[in-house]
């Protein structure tokens, strides 16, 4: 469990980062963090492994204040996949990238290997094993560093905006990733711009907007609240926007749906009679 | 002549086992918007290197076919040369400007090609205005949010006075209201004449505003239209691209034998279209 109280940061003592933020993720959540560029999104994350510590408030991981666990320590628990691949790759091999991680946190060479070739194909980067992952696409690198950190098999797994460079089979395959994951027991959170990939994976969402949490609830009512959406100037789901569309030409038609289904059965409700 | 004619054109990568493009035949006439999609690692980013002459000039390897674009052979012309015909814009622009200033940044293209001081003046103050750079003017571009940067990129590409604008999923790192601005500079410069070669995966944003749409896979061109027919087509299915939702409630209600009288690509657009069926 990740708990914030009333966390403040602030990055050059002037412009506050985050103001007053209070949050708590239970155990087997998978939440979706939502907001504007600057609105504070990877700040907070960047509090769940100690890479920042909060100028007021208090971070509390798994019951222990997070003052008390250096990095290392918080990163056992919890693994961050960051949102530029080349801030976190360094090695010559995808291979060597993944086994680095598990080595330094005391596996043997054998144990590194088989969980590296376990992930490998969890994320078909099978083919891609010797290769540089310099020389990979944007996405594959992406994947590569998703890969390294699943591979520790960490309690909670934070993404910053992994869909990013990946196409829709990519997504997809992605998902059912965490899914899978969510369903073992670990923690999934994501920041990210995605709101198709948000509303058709996550149940919960937190929107923020200027280093305060605006909205926090069921992914359907936090997305197509129209506040919370301009206040995080985030675009409305298409399927919102088909729903308020045709709410004002048919007022019958509910304007707070997001799930392509809902907007579906709504249509054949009024063209299905006729 | 078509602005850009790809005749059989294949490459393949130094030190890379598969072709990246495989006999790519494609025209694009002055003004077009072309969206290119398809699998990551289908050749899309390739294929706007091959317009710049990026390939196989900068990225070596193993050339068939030619590109011709704007009559001019991109196996025997340079990449200074192809900048001021087609210029290409990258999906993180922090890897793209290379000056402190704004000002500096615009002129930096120009200076290069040995244009008169008096005419880069001029371009410079032309697109501070027209991308609204002016209160970015004494910001150094570290400084600035991904939209900000991406928009002095275009500003730095516009600079050459380019015929062709490629643009390789500018927006994939931007917050949605920045990607809108970008999208919307990019279909008023489409509409003031510019041809338009993007990028991208997420077709329900882009869509509505390209002439065409061109689906490619493994380095192959499988699919070249208008964006209506080549998204309802099952091959998009097949190849997992991401068809607009509004498109996809289209393809069920059919199934259903519910027929609206288009393709809508926009929320807004299904909304009308189930109006005007209703009235029927």
């Amino acid at each position: 469990m990740i708990q914030l109280e009333d966390v403040s940061f602030s990055y050059d003592g002037v412009y506050s980062a985050l103001v007053g933020v209070s949050l708590q993720i239970d155990d087997g959540e998978s939440v979706a963090i939502m907001g504007n560029n600057g609105a504070g999104k990877t700040t907070l994350v960047k509090h769940f492994n100690g890479l920042l510590r909060p100028d007021h408030g208090r971070v509390i991981v798994n019951g222990v204040d997070a003052r008390r666990r250096s990095v290392a320590e918080l990163s056992k628990e919890i693994g961050l996949v960051w949102q530029n691949p080349d801030h976190q790759l360094f090695l010559d091999t995808v291979r060597k990238e993944i086994v680095f991680g598990l080595r330094n946190l005391g596996y043997s060479a054998e144990e590194a290997d088989a969980r590296c070739d376990m992930v490998l194909k969890d994320l078909h980067l099978e083919e891609l094993a010797e290769r540089s992952p310099f020389a990979l696409s944007g996405g594959e690198r992406k994947r590569v560093c998703l890969a390294s950190v699943l591979a520790t098999e960490p309690k909670v797994l934070a993404l910053d905006e992994p869909t990013i460079g990946q196409d829709a089979g990519q997504k997809l395959r992605l998902a059912r990733l965490l899914q899978d994951m969510n369903r073992k027991g670990c923690t999934v959170v994501v920041v990210t711009h995605d709101i198709e990939f948000v509303i058709e994976n996550f149940p919960r969402t937190v929107a923020m907007s200027r280093g305060r949490i605006v909205a926090d609830g069921k992914t359907s009512s936090v997305l197509s609240d129209s506040n919370a959406i301009a206040l995080c100037s985030l675009s409305p789901p298409q399927m919102t926007v088909a729903a308020q569309s045709m709410n004002r030409l048919f007022p019958e038609v509910s304007p707070r749906m997001t799930a392509l289904s809902e907007v579906e059965e709504a249509i054949v409700r009024i063209l299905g009679g006729r | 002549m078509a602005l850009i004619e790809f005749s059989d054109f294949s490459f393949r990568y130094l030190g890379s086992e598969s072709l990246a493009l495989r006999r790519v035949n494609l025209k694009v006439e002055e003004g077009e918007y072309l969206v290119v999609t398809g699998p990551s690692g289908c050749g899309k980013t390739t294929l706007c290197r091959a317009i710049n002459g990026l390939v196989p000039h900068f990225h070596h390897g193993y050339v068939a076919g030619s590109v011709i674009v704007n009559g001019l052979d991109t196996r025997e012309h340079t990449v200074a040369e192809m900048s001021s015909i087609a210029g290409l814009v990258f999906q993180n622009p922090a890897n793209q400007l290379v000056t402190l200033n704004v000002e500096k940044e615009i002129a930096f293209g120009p200076e290069n090609l040995g244009i008169e001081p008096s005419e880069i003046r001029r371009r410079v103050n032309d697109l501070v205005g027209l991308l609204d750079l002016g209160s970015l003017r004494d910001k150094h571009p570290h400084e600035m949010s991904g939209g900000e940067q991406q928009r002095v990129a275009i500003a730095a590409v516009l600079a050459l006075k380019p015929k062709i604008l490629i643009a390789d999923e500018p927006t994939s790192n931007l917050d949605p209201a920045s990607s809108e601005m970008i999208l919307t500079l990019i279909a008023k410069l489409n509409r003031e004449g510019m041809t338009v070669v993007l990028i991208e995966h997420r077709l329900d944003i882009v869509s509505k505003q390209a002439s065409r749409l061109v689906l490619m896979n493994d380095g192959e061109i499988v699919m070249d239209g208008p964006p209506r027919i080549v998204l309802t087509d099952a091959r998009c299915e097949e190849l997992g691209i991401g068809v607009p939702k509004a498109t996809q409630i289209y393809q069920r209600l059919k199934k259903r034998n519910i027929e609206l009288p288009r393709v809508p690509l926009s929320g807004e657009e299904l909304a009308l279209l189930v109006q005007e069926a209703s009235h029927r």
